[in-house]
């Protein structure tokens, strides 16, 4: 195809502004699909993104216009997956930013269209859902034109439900958005922006050619890993898999390259070919680096291979993904997991229960912490654990944040942000009605519940979004929670000192509720260090028999026993004491709800 | 190996009124059908004579309540009995009259156990029971006059309302009757009976209040003189005679015994069987010549190994180890050993007294 009939580009759209309709309507317009084969939303087609109404892969799907070959690149739409729209919008040279006529500009809006443009991505401002009753597409419009510093009239009114004006966008795309300027005669380069993994064919790795083309039984290498693979078959998705012989330079689509080593071809890394191999591969995406851990524990301690296999084919699709082995004296073998943010740790653990049927104990999340030790030395710390006692300095993960929220919120979403050790830093009026706040916070004081109560503070108005801002010092100590004397290393917080006392009262009080009577006393002690700053008794019982035994009930009883018995195998060994996961369930839900925790 | 069982328990179902609390199989009225159950009953019996060692150890006949059922009905049964060294009846206070008496002691009857329960006239109300506090004291004049010498009373504590003063004051009233044996019951509510549903939400408001009862019950008793030679049950420390219950001992020893009657149980080597409870179906059968219904469970070496364990555990004296090593987690072992609720000799297990406190748990532990 030649290059000047080639456009490559994403959809930008706050969750439920339309991205996915819009999407189905492209591709019924463009007669890719045919209406009565059209089902909603056909791109988000794993089961999760169709649930959640948010797309975690990108994927590339391709429509003939007037001549034209448009690529879709699809990009996911939250606040945690900016390194994959970033590497989305890497394979493009334009973007739609589609806003919500009656909702306006939301918070991710903005981060997602700044990523465009820093990217040098053409925007093609669109308004959708002016089909609604309660729809202000002009009022929308200005406030897009505004952001982009843009003309109104350049902003494009739709309704991707009905489809009406779609054309209209497919002809802005033509017009708009510039052609691919690789240079097709060079050695080719393609950048990876997705793979998937498929069982019968080996890895599929989903590429943009930038310069020169390849063809089927090419051999081909990445240039970063050194991989070599056969291209076995080369295509693109209309939406569903078409085979070509070649691909070249502008184009979008896929390689199946046989790989079964799910390691050896990186997300980001170039591609480029055996006999005619490019010089330099193409820039990569920044390395992101996760800021969120959680510890995973199957359950079931015999399912710790299938959970390390599990992680390991995730691993394939999100870079993004980082594990290790933890052990646990709580809770035995597991990973401690790194995420981009609360959400990406969300899908992570539904998608190990749901695709590889595992059952998972998850640990209250944490951050990273900057940890400078006794001896001077600067450390990072991903797990309470290893939190070292004595500290001379630490510091914790920023972010920037950004909310969109009324101006009747705006006292309330103070409230909340002072709440969470959170520092002012710039207020704007979007529009008389709509208020945009920019705060500094520490990243812990947003893991756990912060988004919730955003939400239900502002009756669910508020939009967020957030950019990591880099490391702060801060008053940072370690709350240790013991059970019988011996540490239970799964509880362990870092938390502000302020906090550390309710905290660390909460805790205690929760675990006596929760940890059955014992045999003994079993004293539970929330300390910092070597100082006990809550303390509660798990009285020991004082009997335990099973009153009458003659020979008409020997079997009843002992049956009794047995169950009593397999009772005791399900739980967790801290020194002495018998606790129930429940109890760590528990307790490691209270984080949840609670100000103040990380 | 073995010759028979030494052990013979005879099921009585018949009662007045059936209490709430009672989970025993009992049959209250049907005065119609007494002798034709003594009948099915020596029926039974006969079909099992092979079961049964030449001679006997202990008969027990338990209920229900034994002494309700037609006293000729139940001369006639005793005296047809094989003979044995100790021959148990249980019986009801307010059954107990100077003729029963003497009638038990005439049929060969050596021991008699009184279900007293308690001696507060409001707790005996909330069990249901008919007797009085005076009915117990009377019984026991009654068979004493009557010559026995081997009494045991019933007493059972935690009950709805009871207090530790009223439980510390039956346990005097129980003392002052001099008994040779005592048995101790905490209540036990179970789900789903009459009783829990009236009483289980008063139990558990209490249970905080209750919990040192058996603490109570096992002070009180040992002062008094008496040995906690199992679980439950407490006997008198004589010098000439071993007071203990020998019947239930064979329980608790793991012995075999053939139980007759609707909802009999009998262990015999590797089998257990439980009559059919329903009493229509179980004179029909014996009428027809037929052994009754039964429920069979085959108990292998391993089940038989870990109920040698609880069952022993409930008495004072160690359990022997021989045979039962395999039935024990070395790790659950060694952990209620640390904790000091269980010493280990090179061949034998004994709880140490917080150990026999919390005996259901650490047998739970013991057991592999």
């Amino acid at each position: 195809m030649d290059q000047s009939k080639i456009r490559n580009f994403s959809i930008i759209a706050h969750i439920d502004h339309g991205k996915s309709t819009l999407a189905d309507r492209i591709l019924e317009v463009t007669d890719t699909v045919a209406a009565r084969d059209m089902k909603e939303q056909l791109l988000d087609s794993m089961d999760l993104e169709r649930e959640r109404g948010i797309t975690i892969k990108a994927q590339a799907v391709r429509v003939a216009w007037k001549g034209h070959e448009l690529n879709l690149i699809d990009t996911p739409g939250h606040v945690d997956f900016t390194y994959e729209v970033s590497r989305s919008l890497q394979a493009c040279e334009g973007a739609l930013l589609v806003v919500d006529a009656a909702q306006g500009i939301e918070a991710q809006t903005l981060a997602n269209a700044y990523l465009a443009i820093e990217n040098g991505l053409e925007i093609v401002p669109v308004v959708n859902k002016i089909d609604l009753p309660q729809a202000d597409p002009d009022g929308a419009a200005v406030e897009v034109a505004d952001l982009l510093g843009d003309d109104p009239t350049k902003v494009l009114r739709i309704s991707a439900k009905t489809g009406e004006n779609v054309a209209d966008v497919l002809d802005a795309i033509v017009a708009r958005v510039s052609p691919p300027a690789g240079d097709p005669a060079a050695p080719p380069r393609a950048l990876v922006f997705d793979s998937a993994y498929d069982q019968y064919r080996g890895v599929v790795a989903f590429v943009r050619i930038v310069d020169g083309g390849f063809s089927r039984r090419e051999s081909l290498q990445t240039m970063a890993t050194g991989t070599r693979f056969e291209a076995e078959e080369l295509g693109f998705f209309s939406p569903t898999m078409t085979p070509v012989p070649a691909l070249s330079a502008g184009e979008v689509g896929y390689v199946v390259t046989g790989l079964k080593d799910l390691s050896s071809l990186r997300v980001g890394d170039t591609i480029t070919s055996v006999a005619r191999r490019a010089a330099e591969p193409l820039p990569g995406y920044k390395d992101v680096k996760p800021m969120v851990f959680a510890g995973l524990f199957p359950t079931d301690s015999d399912s710790y291979p299938e959970l390390r296999d599990a992680l390991e084919r995730l691993k394939l699709n999100d870079a993004a993904l980082f594990y290790e082995p933890e052990n646990s004296r709580a809770l035995g073998f597991g990973f401690r997991c790194g995420f981009l943010g609360l959400l990406h740790m969300e899908i992570v653990r539904e998608r190990l229960e749901r695709e590889f049927d595992l059952d998972l104990l998850v640990t209250a999340p944490n951050v990273a912490y900057r940890v400078k030790a006794k001896n001077g030395d600067w450390l990072e710390v991903h797990n309470p654990a290893d939190f070292p006692a004595e500290v001379e300095e630490v510091e914790e993960p920023y972010v920037k944040s950004s909310i969109i929220v009324p101006k009747e919120y705006v006292g309330a979403v103070m409230e909340l942000n002072n709440e969470r050790r959170g520092t002012f830093d710039h207020m704007e009026y979007l529009s008389p009605a709509r208020v945009h706040l920019t705060y500094q916070l520490p990243l812990a004081e947003i893991v756990l519940d912060y988004y919730d109560q955003l939400k239900s503070r502002t009756r669910g108005y508020a939009s967020f979004d957030y950019d990591l801002a880099g490391f702060t010092a801060g008053n940072l100590v370690r709350v240790d929670v013991l059970v019988g004397g011996e540490p239970v290393d799964a509880l362990s917080l870092i938390i502000h000192r302020d906090f550390a006392y309710d905290r660390g009262r909460l805790l205690v009080d929760k675990l006596r509720e929760e940890i059955p009577r014992q045999m003994f006393d079993v004293p539970i002690q929330a300390a910092i260090g070597s100082r006990v700053i809550a303390r509660e008794t798990v009285k020991a019982r004082r009997k335990d028999v099973l009153a009458k035994c003659y020979g008409g009930d020997i079997s009843r009883k002992r049956k009794l026993l047995e169950k009593q018995k397999a009772g005791k195998k399900r739980m967790k060994q801290v020194g002495m004491v018998e606790v129930p996961q429940e109890a760590f369930l528990a307790v490691l839900n209270i984080g949840q709800g609670q100000k103040g925790g990380s | 190996m073995t010759s028979g069982a030494r052990h013979l328990y005879v099921h009585l179902p018949f009662c007045a009124h059936r209490c709430g609390y009672c989970d025993f199989v009992t049959v209250v009225g049907q005065a119609g059908q007494h002798r034709a159950y003594v009948d099915a009953l020596l029926r039974e019996l006969e079909l099992e004579r092979d079961s049964l060692a030449g001679e006997l150890e202990t008969v027990f006949l338990g209920g229900g309540t034994p002494t309700f059922t037609a006293l000729p009905e139940l001369v006639r049964l005793l005296e047809a009995l094989p003979a044995a060294e100790e021959v148990t009846v249980e019986a009801n206070p307010e059954t107990v009259t100077p003729d029963l008496a003497r009638a038990l002691r005439g049929a060969g009857v050596t021991r008699v156990s009184l279900g007293a329960q308690s001696f507060r006239p409001e707790l005996l109300q909330v069990l249901e029971r008919v007797a009085g506090p005076d009915d117990v004291r009377r019984a026991v004049h009654h068979l004493r006059d009557a010559g026995f010498d081997n009494i045991s009373l019933d007493l059972v504590y935690g009950i709805p309302g009871q207090s530790a003063a009223d439980l510390e004051a039956d346990l005097g009233d129980a003392l002052a009757l001099e008994p040779e044996h005592l048995s101790c019951y905490e209540l036990e509510a179970k789900p789903g009976t009459r009783f829990t549903h009236a009483w289980g939400e008063e139990l558990a408001r209490q249970a905080d209040a209750m919990e040192d009862y058996f603490e109570r019950v096992v002070a009180r008793l040992s002062g008094a003189g008496y040995r906690w030679y199992e679980t439950a049950n407490f006997c008198r420390a004589d010098s000439e005679r071993d007071l203990r219950s020998r019947h239930n001992l064979g329980y608790w020893l793991a012995h075999d015994y053939l139980g007759v009657g609707i909802g009999a149980v009998t262990t015999i080597e590797n089998r257990r069987w439980r009559n059919t409870p329903r009493l229509g179906r179980y004179l029909e059968a014996l009428a027809a010549g037929r052994g009754p219904e039964r429920e069979l469970e085959s108990l292998d070496e391993s089940v038989r190994a870990r109920e040698r364990v609880m069952l022993g555990l409930r008495l004072d004296e160690p359990l022997p180890l021989a045979g039962v090593r395999h039935a024990l987690d070395a790790a659950g072992l060694s952990r209620v050993e640390s904790l000091g609720l269980v010493e280990r000799s090179a061949d034998a297990l004994t709880l140490t007294e917080r150990g026999r406190f919390l005996g259901g748990a650490v047998t739970a532990d013991l057991l592999a």
